[in-house]
């Protein structure tokens, strides 16, 4: 039986897909594609929230957060190795992040400006991930599908705090209740963008379903969050900023409004309100690590030769 | 696991979530009686042990998506969370043995600069920012891990239990901040010529901060067999330090050290131009928002 033919059937009896067995080129360079994006999207993700650990609220908040954002690092971590096992380079792949060669999720290049913004980013952001990457869990190439299990179980978590600590605001004073509904308000319409373009516009949605490395459509996915955020929010108390969102019992589901997609492609592009200050950052640590790397290298070495 | 996500709008049913929601108190179990000794001299140490732990733990933070890779993204969170962990038990007990009503929270972020009580060494900017970077990082990891280790290490037997109890839970987190420094002081001495400069310029910067380090507190003194004092654990200290700097081949640093003022220094609130900085930081969403639910 010819390797292809092997390589179809494997993926076709939702069996896993292991670093030493023989893909098309295509399936390699898709994974490496979407896997590193993925841990990008992780390490970049650390910034928005980052940027609040200093001025946490309370202690308890404070180590909440710093475990959250120190999770994400782990996550890069993992989702690095796992593009590795495809033989591509995690030093590489941070070169084209910070060239802006490769992407990372859009929702990162739009700026934190309360503290609320670090729950909202918990339930909405984090439960959109998780929307996003539970499939991940069953995708067909083994290393990847294992990580997503460790990953989506920590966002779980994350999404868990973020929703636990809006609930505590909105139980407190009028000014921090404003602030929730103020930052779901920012954050709803980019948080259904993370599920990419719609189904009509998506170009590589086709292929990658047939690989089983996706297993559901964009609008599918949005719908799923759509459906699931609604009785949350109105458990919490805040409004979702969609005047068209409404149950649809004939569907089964919300219909909801039209994403503006001009400022989808806008962000995407480059051009969204922090994409060239999150670049500039990691860049920086980049840089500025660059004679520590360095300096573990030769240190390394050395030993080698010593040995 | 295609609905992780479904359970919530329940948030008091744990069942739902990935994990528990309810982790062990760390230190459930433990005597909290306060031993017969001065309050306000207990207090006033639970607040330094605390205080240096929240302090520094604030400085480490600051390298969180700034690390020179991501590895060392992780251990240095890592480092920040056991130091706050430290922190929140030792401030937690201050405001028990002090007994009018005030938290945690109130004492880290209700207390007004002259009010804190923690080491220079602390507080200083060692980098990210402008005040250092990885090298002085790196220093000052293995200046103030080897001496809260082997403070700690006298620590475990005080006659207050729960000092006693944070300080068991503590060596065995300080011990890997302490292997975690000297690995790093091998590597840079070791490394290039130029990272070799940075963790001389590191040991430098960080050493003027040790003799307050040792200093005998009044505070200490008035608390026999509860507190330890810092002097006895020099020798320790200078030996470990010794055994890395040999290692990596460094001599010891010779520079002046920054002298107390009219004998007070970081203990008694006396701190450096720094602290007010990172006090507004730390500080300012708690006190802009009186009476708010965090």
């Amino acid at each position: 039986m010819d390797l292809e033919r092997q390589f179809e059937q494997t993926v076709a009896a939702d069996h896993r897909v292991e670093p030493r067995d023989w893909m098309p080129d295509g399936y390699r360079a898709t994974l490496i594609r979407q896997i590193a994006q993925h841990a990008h999207s992780e390490i970049i993700g650390m910034q928005p929230e980052g940027n609040w650990i200093s001025r946490a609220p309370s202690l308890r908040r404070k180590a909440v957060l710093l475990a959250k954002v120190q999770d994400e690092a782990g996550h890069g971590l993992y989702l690095y190795a796992a593009a590795e096992t495809l033989g591509a380079d995690r030093a590489e792949l941070t070169e084209k992040l910070i060239e802006g060669r490769q992407k990372y999720s859009s929702i990162f290049n739009y700026p934190t400006l309360t503290y609320a913004d670090v729950g909202v980013i918990g339930w909405l952001v984090d439960g959109a991930a998780i929307c996003n990457q539970v499939p991940l869990c069953r995708t067909s190439y083994g290393p990847y599908a294992r990580a997503m299990i460790r990953v989506c179980k920590e966002e779980s978590f994350h999404q868990r705090q973020g929703y636990e600590l809006l609930m505590t605001m909105m139980s407190g004073t009028r000014q921090q209740r404003e602030m929730v509904q103020d930052s779901v308000n920012r954050w709803w319409w980019p948080s259904l963008m993370m599920f990419g373009p719609s189904d009509a516009e998506s170009s590589n949605t086709e292929q990658s379903m047939v690989w089983r490395i996706k297993r559901h459509t964009n609008d599918e996915l949005r719908q799923r969050f759509v459906d699931m955020s609604v009785p949350q929010a109105e458990k919490l108390g805040v409004t979702l900023p969609d005047p068209a969102l409404v149950w649809n019992p004939d569907r089964g589901h919300h219909d909801f409004g039209e994403i503006d997609w001009t400022e989808f492609w806008q962000v995407v592009k480059g051009e969204g309100p922090c994409n060239a200050e999150r670049i500039a950052h990691r860049r920086k640590a980049h840089e500025d690590g660059a004679w520590v790397r360095e300096a573990a290298t030769a240190y390394a070495r050395k030993k080698e030769q010593a040995a | 696991m295609d609905n992780a996500y479904d359970g919530l709008t329940d948030a008091g049913e744990e069942k739902h979530w990935a994990f528990g929601t309810g982790f062990t108190a760390a230190l459930a179990g433990v005597d909290r009686a306060i031993p017969d000794a001065d309050r306000d001299s207990l207090t006033a140490y639970c607040l330094m042990l605390g205080d240096d732990a929240l302090i520094y733990s604030q400085r480490l933070a600051e390298w969180c998506s700034r690390a020179p890779e991501l590895e060392e993204d992780v251990a240095l969170a890592n480092i920040a969370l056991d130091l706050l962990g430290q922190a929140r038990l030792l401030l937690s007990r201050a405001a028990e043995i002090e007994g009018v009503g005030r938290d945690e929270d109130a004492l880290a972020y209700l207390r007004d600069e002259r009010e804190f009580r923690n080491v220079r060494l602390a507080e200083i900017d060692c980098g990210p920012g402008p005040g250092g970077d990885f090298g002085t990082t790196i220093a000052r990891l293995l200046i103030f891990s080897t001496w809260r280790l082997a403070v700690f290490q006298r620590l475990v037997t005080s006659a207050d239990p729960v000092l006693a109890a944070v300080a068991a839970k503590g060596i065995k987190e300080l011990a890997y901040h302490r292997d975690h420094a000297a690995q790093w002081v091998l590597r840079l001495a070791g490394g290039t010529e130029y990272s070799r400069e940075r963790i001389v310029a590191g040991l430098d910067r960080v050493w003027a901060f040790t003799e307050e380090l040792f200093a005998t507190h009044r505070v200490e003194a008035a608390l026999p067999g509860i507190a330890v004092d810092p002097a006895s654990a020099r020798a320790e200290f200078d030996q470990v330090i010794d055994t890395v700097l040999n290692a990596a081949g460094l001599d010891r640093p010779q520079v002046k050290q920054v002298a107390a003022l009219a004998g007070q220094a970081g203990r008694d609130g006396v701190h450096t131009a720094a602290m007010g900085f990172l006090l507004a930081e730390l500080q300012h969403i708690a006190r802009s928002m009186p009476g708010a639910r965090w």
